[in-house]
């Protein structure tokens, strides 16, 4: 049984934008938000080279990572080819304007993210 | 929903090519069947070259293995044949009676090697050089046998004798035309070619013209005979004396052909709109392409009708040609033979066997034909392609782009002398063996794919020709380069042209609008459209169209240059480089308080304060009281002067006072890329006004305006523009000038290439020669700046989203 913790309303996201958010331990997370007010969660550190995921362009249901534009898709953190790697998921509930993460994963430990294969 | 059935006669690469692209935007669309007539799945034909030369194996060559297409749901028949097609009943029968019905059909039959219709033509050891069985026959005879003719002296023929004389055969070339490959080569460069194979054991037997073959008892081919009479000794036969459209089938069910099937710009046949056709066996407005880069043009626009897209048009290609036999190095494309209201500019060096000519006409390249030296091979077809006025680079041309001056790769322009070991692309580390090796293993063709797979050239690209050069001789003959102009981005056909014409004459005030008038294929595009589209609407409408901060680039949103650990560098203001002992102190103190662990002075005379934390800038900004420096964004960045006649014992002019002049005029001026100036007070330069996008250079009666210059990638000195009296003729000249630049230029182009390619002449003719669009232009830029806020300091008229400096908690 899942605990939610309320985050933010999905109006604080700005539309294919996100937010960068903050906690004790595991880094931070960003929160994504789509033309369509999906919202998505990701560890804001992209599989390459640890670049903030939130300060990216959201395209799609994806974003283009600040630093060397590895494209990470939403669904499941991972790069799109031919780019190899994958970052952390977080679930996210949306509970009519209500965003909220779950706590265990908040509080849990973060496994080490793939190292990103760049092509040999 | 039943899916519908697509059924594709031909398993070739132009064939699959389709189906991929089909399988990317509609994977559910099509239930489909492939018939092949070779028992083999999709492999590179190009590569067979190397195989028959033992540089390859079959196996490497494959592109799509039988898993391949049981992944993809896809029925294939190998080694049927297709025999018929009855199109009112949309049912396809192979030869052994295997039938499938459709309701589209594609055929992508090829091409059939052309026979020469002499005596002894069926002759046991008489070949054709089209698929892997002719190369396992060649492979086999040179165990056994001695004695080779290949009949024809083209591009397919060289690299089979080449083969053969590798497997240890003796190898006679005989060709009826008074030169080798004349359609891809002028006589003096053929003339060198010759030479260079004769030097590695091949005989020629040029405008011979072969009269029969000749068989012993057991029928097999022993010798071959010329009208002359005389005769030579072979074993083994090779035809290699072009190919043919294949339109069998195609003639058979009633099809148009006309020197192959005759397809509209959609690759539909004119004749039934359920079939489409594409690759050598297709005729598009009266060619039929032999060479993989059009086709797979065509397989993209192909694919997106078939995905009932119905976008895309498939409007023809420019070809080039190069030989696939290791240590020569041969480059053709455009008309290369010259002839009335044409210019020639050759060199010729016989005994260092170097060749090259460029064809010009009206100041336009038309066409090039290299020998022994290729490096510039791609940089002159693009200009080929693109059509590009060369006036001003006339006398450099012949020297190659290198002479131009590149950096970042250690002065390589020779991809062949490369050892795998070198270093291609400075930005981002890639050797040659890597990219060679991702070329073979991956089956790339084209420099987007290379770039994507390997980032070689994806950053800079200065290495682009040395890249494609080494795509060249990896992937072979059949590469040419990307199409003709280019789409802005995957999510689109449109060129950057067309975006900002539509952009204008439509008076599109938003990207939504966009991407809906010019049918984008994704809801909100990429990180390369939006970027480039919000720059297009804003300064094409300024005050009108919305500026959208979710498609700007980070550094644009958050109004400082992001750092590789996620931390942003500050660079406040300083108007022509000059500042005070009050700006440097509370410079001082903002670094102490905010705990700034680095500061930097920049190559635009400012201070640069690295390591600021994002939640930071606010406050930073505030402190520092100084306005932005925009040292982050695709804007003016600064105006570097020399001290100047102020100070300046040699000074002639005031240029920290014309600095000034130009920086408070132009500042918060956004433009496709940055923009730098420079003022200099005397002609000893010291700004450094010759490497600027603009940059002025005082003398006694006053300034002279140079443009397009740049210290960047690849350093371009810049053009002389025009020379005038006085400061409100500079802040004049300047300022037309960037306004067309900001409004012609595509995003992302500096000036030195926004200039290189619509040419100083047209700036010229804009800027100077008609004052009244002179004024009109400047008016404008002064129009789009006014009241423009800083983003600093005023957050909302800025539209800076003030969230996202503060970071949310759980």
């Amino acid at each position: 049984m899942s605990q939610w913790k309320t985050l933010c309303r999905v109006a604080d996201i700005p539309k294919l934008g996100a937010r960068r958010v903050t906690r004790a331990s595991g880094g931070d997370i960003a929160v994504f938000r789509t033309a369509d007010d999906k919202v998505f969660a990701l560890l804001d550190r992209c599989p390459h080279k640890g670049g903030p995921l939130s300060q990216g362009i959201v395209f799609g249901e994806s974003v283009a990572c600040p630093l060397h534009n590895w494209t990470i898709g939403f669904h499941d953190g991972c790069a799109a080819a031919p780019d190899v790697g994958c970052v952390q998921k977080f679930s996210v509930r949306l509970d009519g304007d209500t965003v909220s993460l779950d706590l265990d994963e908040l509080n849990g430990v973060v496994p080490e993210p793939e190292p990103a294969k760049a092509l040999a | 929903m039943k899916k519908m059935k697509l059924v594709m006669v031909g398993n070739g690469m132009a064939g699959v090519r389709t189906l991929e692209e089909l399988l990317k935007i509609a994977p559910d669309l099509y239930e489909i069947t492939v018939f092949g007539a070779e028992p083999h799945p999709n492999y590179n034909r190009i590569l067979l070259s190397p195989v028959l030369a033992g540089e390859q194996t079959l196996d490497e060559i494959v592109l799509n293995p039988l898993s391949w297409y049981a992944e993809h749901g896809i029925t294939l028949h190998l080694g049927k044949k297709v025999v018929g097609v009855n199109r009112r009943q949309r049912v396809v029968t192979a030869e052994d009676g295997t039938q499938a019905s459709y309701d589209r059909l594609l055929i992508a039959t090829g091409s059939n090697p052309f026979i020469l219709p002499v005596p002894g033509k069926d002759l046991q050891g008489v070949i054709a050089y089209r698929d892997i069985a002719d190369t396992n026959t060649m492979i086999e005879t040179a165990r056994t046998h001695k004695h080779a003719v290949v009949i024809g002296g083209g591009l397919l023929g060289l690299e089979a004798a080449n083969g053969l004389m590798l497997r240890g055969m003796q190898v006679t070339v005989v060709h009826i035309m008074p030169w080798l490959m004349e359609r891809q080569l002028d006589d003096a460069a053929a003339r060198m070619l010759q030479k260079s194979l004769e030097d590695r054991g091949l005989k020629f037997m040029i405008g011979a013209q072969t009269e029969a073959l000749l068989g012993d008892d057991g029928g097999r081919v022993k010798a071959v005979r010329f009208k002359d009479g005389t005769e030579i000794a072979a074993d083994l036969v090779v035809m290699a004396a072009g190919i043919r459209p294949n339109v069998e089938l195609a003639e058979k069910i009633g099809l148009h052909c006309q020197r192959g099937i005759v397809v509209t710009d959609t690759m539909q046949t004119v004749t039934d709109p359920r079939i489409y056709s594409i690759g050598e066996c297709a005729a598009h407005r009266g060619i039929a392409y032999g060479l993989v880069a059009p086709l797979f043009e065509q397989a993209k626009v192909c694919a997106t009708h078939l995905g009932e897209f119905g976008i895309g048009r498939y409007l023809g290609s420019q070809t080039s040609t190069k030989l696939k036999v290791t240590g020569i190095d041969l480059f053709s494309a455009g008309d290369f033979t010259g002839g009335d209201g044409t210019e020639e500019i050759v060199l010729s060096d016989p005994y260092g066997s170097v060749y090259k000519k460029l064809v010009v006409r009206d100041d336009i390249l038309i066409g090039a034909c290299l020998y022994g030296d290729t490096a510039d091979g791609s940089w002159y077809f693009d200009m080929v392609r693109e059509r590009k006025n060369v006036a001003s680079i006339r006398e450099h041309l012949m020297f190659g782009q290198a002479h131009l001056g590149d950096t970042g790769h250690a002065g390589n322009n020779l991809a062949s002398g490369m050892p795998d070991t070198a270093e291609v692309c400075g930005c981002n580390g890639v050797k040659k063996g890597t990219i060679v090796k991702a070329i073979r293993e991956r089956g790339l063709f084209t420099l987007d794919e290379v770039r994507k797979c390997t980032k070689a050239s994806a950053s800079c690209g200065s290495c682009t020709g040395l890249v494609e050069q080494i795509l060249m001789a990896t992937a072979g003959a059949g590469y040419s380069a990307a199409p003709k102009m280019k789409a802005v981005c995957g999510c689109t056909d449109a060129n950057h042209g067309q975006v900002r014409d539509a952009i204008r004459e439509r008076h599109l005030l938003t990207i939504a609008e966009v991407y809906a008038q010019l049918n984008w294929r994704t809801p909100n595009g990429c990180a390369s459209c939006r970027p480039a589209i919000n720059y297009y609407l804003i300064s094409t409408w300024p005050h009108e169209a919305l500026d959208d901060p979710q498609s700007r680039f980070i550094n644009e949103r958050a109004h400082a240059n992001i750092q590789k650990n996620g931390t942003f560098s500050v660079v406040p203001r300083m108007w022509a480089g000059e500042t005070s002992a009050a700006e440097l102190r509370r410079i001082a103190d903002v670094v102490d308080k905010f705990k700034i662990p680095t500061v930097k002075v920049t190559g635009g005379q400012r201070i640069d304060l690295l390591g600021v934390k994002k939640e930071d800038l606010p406050a930073v900004w505030k402190d520092l009281g100084m306005p932005s420096g925009h040292a982050y964004g695709k804007t003016l960045r600064t105006v570097k002067t020399c001290v100047g006649s102020e100070w300046c014992r040699f000074g002639t002019q005031d240029s920290t006072k014309m600095g000034k002049e130009l920086e408070r005029a132009l500042w918060r001026m956004y433009a496709p890329h940055k923009v730098k100036l420079a003022v200099s007070g005397c002609p000893r330069n010291c700004a450094e006004s010759g490497i600027k996008d603009v940059g002025i250079i005082g003398v006694d009666s006053g300034w002279e305006i140079y443009v397009a210059g740049n210290g960047g990638i690849k350093t371009d000195v810049a053009q002389f523009f025009c020379k005038v009296g006085t400061h409100e003729e500079v802040l004049e000249v300047s300022a037309a000038f960037l306004q067309l630049y900001r409004e012609e230029g595509w995003y992302l182009e500096r000036t030195v290439h926004y200039v290189g390619r619509v040419g100083l002449d047209h700036v010229k003719a804009k800027v100077l020669d008609d004052a009244a669009n002179r004024q009109a232009l400047a008016a404008r830029l002064r129009f789009a700046l006014d009241g423009l806020p800083d983003p600093w300091f005023e957050f909302d008229k800025a539209a800076v989203d003030a969230r996202q400096f503060e970071p949310l908690t759980v």
